[in-house]
Parts: C-alpha cells; sequence; structure tokens
C-alpha cells in the first residue's frame, strides 16, 4: 500500500494543502486591509512618471493602448510616454506616427532587439522619477496611474507598484479560461505583496522608481520574462515591491490553444530559469518569504502537475489496457454495460477530501479575485472553463518547459 | 532579516495542513468503516436467505420443488463478491474485509450445496462452476478467465458461479481444494458440473462445455 510513488503523491498532496492553506492564512490576517477605491483620489503632489510602449508588431492594438494612456487621470504635464518601435514588420510604424506630434509623446524606432532592448533605450531618455511599461497589447483603467502613485506617496520605501492585470474582452472559452486566472492571480498577487514575496512585476504598467533601474541596471533578457527577471533581482537586493489591486489594466490575451500554449511555455521557461539563475537566494531567510515560499511554492506545483498528470496517462493507459484485454478476450462477445450507480463504490480514500479541498480554496480565490476587480457578478461560468482548460493543456506546456531548459531551446516569444 | 518573514506562521500552517490530515484520514477511516458495515449486513441478509431456504428445503422435502424459492440469486452473490473485490483494493486487506471474504465464500459454499440438491432433487437443468484463482501473484489468465466467467453469467442467467480465492485461510475451501485436487501451478482453475479444468479457457470452450453438460442432464 505505501509504495513509492503513493509516498510521492501524498507528500506532493501535503505540500499543496501546505501552499493553498498559507494563502489562506495571509488572507485572514490582512484582509482587512484590502481596499477596493471606486471613485477618483487626488494626491497631494504628483510626481512625474514616464511610461514607455514598446511595440512589435502590434498594429491592432497599439492605438487603444497609447489612447487609453492619454486618457488617465493625470495632470498632462507630469506624463511622458515613450512609444518604440522594436522593429516591426507590419503597419505600427505608419500607426504610431499619427501621435508624433503630440506634446507628452516621443516616437523612437529601432532594430528588433527584444522587449527589454526598446525598454532600456526608452530607461536611457528617461528623466522623471519615475518609470513603467506598458505592452501595446493592453489598455490602462483611467484611475490606474493615480491609484498606484498614491501607493509611492504612502510609503517612502516602496520601490516599485504592480496592477491588477484584468483580460480584456474576453471572447471565446479558452480565453474565459484565463480570465477566471487572472482573477485568481490578482488575488494570489496581494497575498504575495502582503508576504512581501512578489515574483513577477507585470509587463503593463507595473511603475518602478527609476532609482531602481540607476541602482539595479536596466532591464535583461530574463529569458523572454524580463519582467519576471527585474522582480527577482529587485527581491534579491531586498527592494519592496506592492500591489495596486485597484489599478486596473486590461491585456488582451491568446485566443487559441496554440498561442496560449505558446505564451505559456515562455512564461514557464522564463520561470524556470531565472530561477535557475537565483537559486542562491533559495531557502535563504535573508530573502525572506520570497526565498522561502514563493519560488520552492512555485517549484513544488510545476512538479505537482507534472507528476499527477503522469499518474493519470498511467492510470488512462491501464484503464485502456485492461479494455483492450478485455477486448481480446472476449472477442465479439465483448458487449459494453451500462454502468448503474452504486454510492458503495465512491472513492472515500483521504486523498479525496484533501483534493476537494484544495479545489474549494482555489474556486475562493478566483471568486475574490473577481471581487477584488470589481466584476458585476459573484459566479461567472468561466470558472467551470477554468479547470478544464489549464488542467488539460498546462502539463503540457510544463513538461516541454522542463524539456527545454535540459535541451537549452529557448521558446519563441509568439 | 526581511521584516515580513516569520516562522511562527510557517509552523502553524504546518499544523493546519497536518490537522487537515488526520481530519482527511479519520474521514476515509469513517466511511470506510460504514462501508464494511454495509457489506456485514449484505452478507447477514445473504445468508438468512440460504438458511430460510435450507429450512424450507427441508420442510417440504420432495413434496413440492415449486414451493422452494429459488435461494440466493446468484446476482446478489456476484454483487457482493464485486463489492468485497472493490474494498479490498481500496480500504486496503484489512483483517475485517479478508474476515468478511471468508464469510462470503463460506456462504458461496452452502448455496452450492443446497441449490445442487434442490436441482437434483426437482430434476431441473443446471450448470454450476466453481472457479479457483489467486491473488497472491500476478496471474493474468486469472484475470482473463474473471472476465470470461462474467460475460458468461451475463450472456446465461441459469449458470451459477462461485469463485474462491486460491490462498483463503478457509478449511471449507481448503477441502473442496483437495477433493478436486487443485495445485496453485494450475490456476486459474474451473470445476464445471465435477470434471476439473485447468489454465485459461475462452468463452466458446466454455459455451459448447455447457451445453454438452446440460444435454447429459436431459438424458439422465
Amino acid at each position: 500500500m505505501f509504495s513509492i510513488s503513493n509516498i510521492i503523491f501524498y507528500v506532493l498532496v501535503f505540500v499543496s494543502v501546505y501552499v493553498q492553506v498559507f494563502f489562506f492564512v495571509t488572507f485572514l490576517e490582512n484582509r482587512k486591509k484590502i481596499v477596493t477605491r471606486n471613485g477618483k483620489i487626488k494626491l497631494t503632489n504628483y510626481p512625474s512618471v514616464t511610461i514607455a510602449v514598446p511595440c512589435w508588431n502590434e498594429e491592432n492594438t497599439v492605438e487603444k493602448t497609447i489612447l487609453s494612456i492619454l486618457d488617465l487621470n493625470y495632470p498632462k504635464d507630469k506624463l511622458k510616454i515613450f512609444i518604440i518601435d522594436d522593429g516591426s514588420t507590419d503597419n505600427t510604424w505608419n500607426i504610431i506616427q499619427k501621435f508624433s506630434n503630440h506634446p507628452n509623446i516621443k516616437i523612437l524606432q529601432k532594430e528588433n532587439g527584444g522587449k527589454y532592448a526598446a525598454l532600456n533605450l526608452a530607461l536611457k531618455q528617461t528623466e522623471t522619477d519615475f518609470f513603467g511599461g506598458l505592452d501595446a497589447d493592453s489598455v490602462v483603467h483611467p484611475e490606474s496611474l493615480v491609484r498606484i502613485m498614491s501607493y509611492f506617496e504612502k510609503d517612502g520605501s516602496i520601490m516599485a507598484v504592480a496592477p491588477s492585470v484584468v483580460v480584456n474582452n474576453p471572447q471565446n472559452m479558452i480565453q474565459n479560461a484565463q480570465k477566471a486566472e487572472y482573477n485568481m492571480g490578482v488575488y494570489l498577487k496581494k497575498m504575495l505583496c502582503f508576504l512581501g514575496a512578489i515574483n513577477v512585476t507585470p509587463g503593463p504598467m507595473t511603475i518602478f522608481k527609476k532609482k531602481v533601474f540607476d541602482d539595479l541596471g536596466g532591464y535583461r533578457y530574463g529569458h523572454n520574462t524580463e519582467d519576471m527577471e527585474i522582480a527577482y533581482r529587485m527581491q534579491k537586493n531586498r527592494y519592496k515591491i506592492e500591489h495596486c489591486n485597484d489599478a486596473y489594466v486590461y491585456t488582451d490575451t491568446p485566443g487559441t490553444f496554440k498561442k496560449l500554449y505558446k505564451q505559456r511555455l515562455r512564461w514557464i521557461y522564463g520561470f524556470i530559469n531565472n530561477t535557475i539563475d537565483y537559486k542562491n537566494v533559495l531557502f535563504r531567510k535573508e530573502y525572506g518569504n520570497f526565498a522561502v515560499f514563493t519560488l520552492p511554492m512555485s517549484i513544488v506545483s510545476i512538479i505537482s502537475v507534472s507528476y499527477l498528470f503522469g499518474r493519470i496517462v498511467y492510470n488512462l493507459g491501464n484503464f485502456l489496457y485492461s479494455k483492450i484485454i478485455l477486448l481480446y478476450t472476449l472477442g465479439w462477445h465483448f458487449t459494453f454495460k451500462t454502468p448503474h450507480f452504486d454510492l458503495f463504490f465512491l472513492n472515500e480514500q483521504s486523498f479525496v477530501f484533501l483534493i476537494v479541498f484544495i479545489y474549494f480554496l482555489v474556486v475562493f480565490s478566483i471568486l475574490f479575485g473577481r471581487k477584488m476587480t470589481r466584476e458585476k457578478t459573484f459566479f461567472s461560468p468561466n470558472i467551470l472553463y477554468f479547470f478544464p482548460v489549464f488542467g488539460m493543456i498546462a502539463p503540457f506546456w510544463l513538461l516541454k518547459a522542463i524539456y527545454n531548459t535540459i535541451i537549452q531551446r529557448r521558446p519563441a516569444w509568439r | 532579516m526581511n521584516d515580513n518573514f516569520n516562522w511562527r506562521k510557517y509552523l502553524v500552517v504546518f499544523f493546519i495542513t497536518l490537522g487537515l490530515f488526520i481530519t482527511a484520514i479519520y474521514l476515509s477511516d469513517y466511511f470506510g468503516n460504514k462501508k464494511i458495515d454495509q457489506l456485514k449486513s449484505i452478507q447477514d441478509k445473504i445468508s438468512i436467505d440460504i438458511l430460510s431456504s435450507e429450512t424450507q428445503f427441508s420442510l417440504l422435502s420432495e413434496l413440492s420443488c415449486k414451493n422452494v424459492s429459488g435461494s440466493v440469486l446468484s446476482g446478489e452473490l456476484e454483487e457482493l463478491g464485486r463489492k468485497l473485490d472493490w474494498g479490498q483494493n481500496n480500504l486496503g486487506a484489512t483483517d475485517e474485509v479478508s474476515y468478511l471474504k471468508k464469510y462470503y465464500s463460506l456462504l458461496e459454499i452452502k448455496d452450492y450445496l443446497l441449490m445442487k440438491k434442490i436441482f437434483s432433487s426437482c430434476g431441473t437443468k443446471s450448470a454450476f462452476i466453481l472457479y479457483f484463482y489467486t491473488t497472491k501473484e500476478n496471474c493474468s489468465k486469472c484475470e482473463n478467465e474473471s472476465l470470461v466467467l462474467s460475460s458468461l453469467r451475463d450472456k446465461h442467467p441459469e449458470l451459477r458461479v462461485y469463485s474462491f480465492d486460491y490462498s483463503i485461510d478457509l478449511s471449507a475451501v481448503k477441502s473442496l481444494l483437495q477433493i478436486y485436487k487443485i495445485k496453485d501451478t494450475e490456476l486459474p482453475a474451473l470445476i464445471l458440473n465435477d470434471n476439473l479444468l485447468t489454465g485459461f479457457h475462452n468463452i466458446d470452450d466454455l459455451e459448447t462445455l455447457i451445453q454438452k453438460s446440460l444435454r447429459v442432464q436431459v438424458k439422465k
């Protein structure tokens, strides 16, 4: 009964329950600190901010992105916008030309060199004390910047503030599944913020103090996940990262399995390889919960999903094998019997209760994330899409990312 | 040291998780015991049914075959057998499950003897199979034979199949093994109307043998 496979399984279930309980306890400790502001707010003073929009073949979305920045509720003379065409081969350059005469906007063009290089070009020319990027597939909520800046005003030790990224106008099952996932992401980011353990400062609209880059250097390639690498570097240097849960950024998400697979492969590959690069911080308590909780938790979740996937494939294989044997043994006498439902055969092994518990907390985090992003309804069917979509395909990008790491193959951006 | 870091929280969460684990184990145990109770009550019901048929048979003796109820339906015994097998795999081979399995084997033998008696005194055509398999070692032939038998039973409801685990520690089963001289190297083994068949037999072979045995009974 206690085979090695069962022991590994129960250890992984234990750790998964531990992680969920850790988040939930953090929630209970800090729930009163979660404030979601609805109306407009005012700051005592408005520091100048530079927002850089790197674009690479974003002809369909870049205009909307720029217009949303121009629509920000922030003094226009305190806002500087850089639009960097990173060697687009489509119509992006012509589209951004429309804004060339705008007093707040500066347009730059360079050879394609990756997002991090485009951001660094903007950083070099930045003269303001605050700097942020905004991916050209995202639009910002008009109040997002002022809400983010209120965090800096409140606490001088904060070095970066991440927004809440929400899925923009989901159209199909895949995008709806991602909407639920992003909602959960908002909740988890807030919990990680309370733990001082944020591991990604999202590309869309994270605002940094310029000092971060002056002290630590510009963006790095970071295995195509420069927004993760900079967060790791900041955590290593114990720079405080906050999460402004009511600063919303709406981002376009992949609409097909193939595109989603490519995006996640890049993210997970980036996670694995950045973690390898920063392995020296792992489990070192001087780097706080980031080193003792966030990184180990993410590693364990990759192992758990891969292991469970292996287990499911093995059981499915066994099931199919038994059916083949049945067919082979009985030949033409084989008939499909309709199984009759009998509660007796309901599996009530201890792990079943624990997995139900984990699912319960996952659903809670999605629902609370919805509340934090001010969704109109408490429940949405996209929660129902989340489990099958991510349950079925997440193991594939995880395993592929592990495989790519082993053979050192870098995934493409898209 | 980082302000946000405290070992106490890690420890508290560990104990909460441990508490959840213990609760899950307790719940699993609780429902497992409920299932064992369920099995016990099914067995008691079958046991009463067999005893009742036996008594009825003794009372009425040869007077009237019609009045003797068909004893326990083989379907009920088969269902119990399936639940016991599931219990053995999923509830762990607890003492209680193996005790219930012994009891089940005994009920099967009693049902077999009684049915044989009823059928022979009433002159009804019947086919009995005693099937011996093993769970101790990997016996793929046994697994295949089980599939064949359950398919056969679906096709011929009048066929009564009694399955016995070769390795069960029960004197009544051991006596059966002695009577029919069954060795563990010959498993799976079948006794079809007192004839020993060893090794795997497919559905067509068995169907032919059953038809043959039924024809012999008619001639008698």
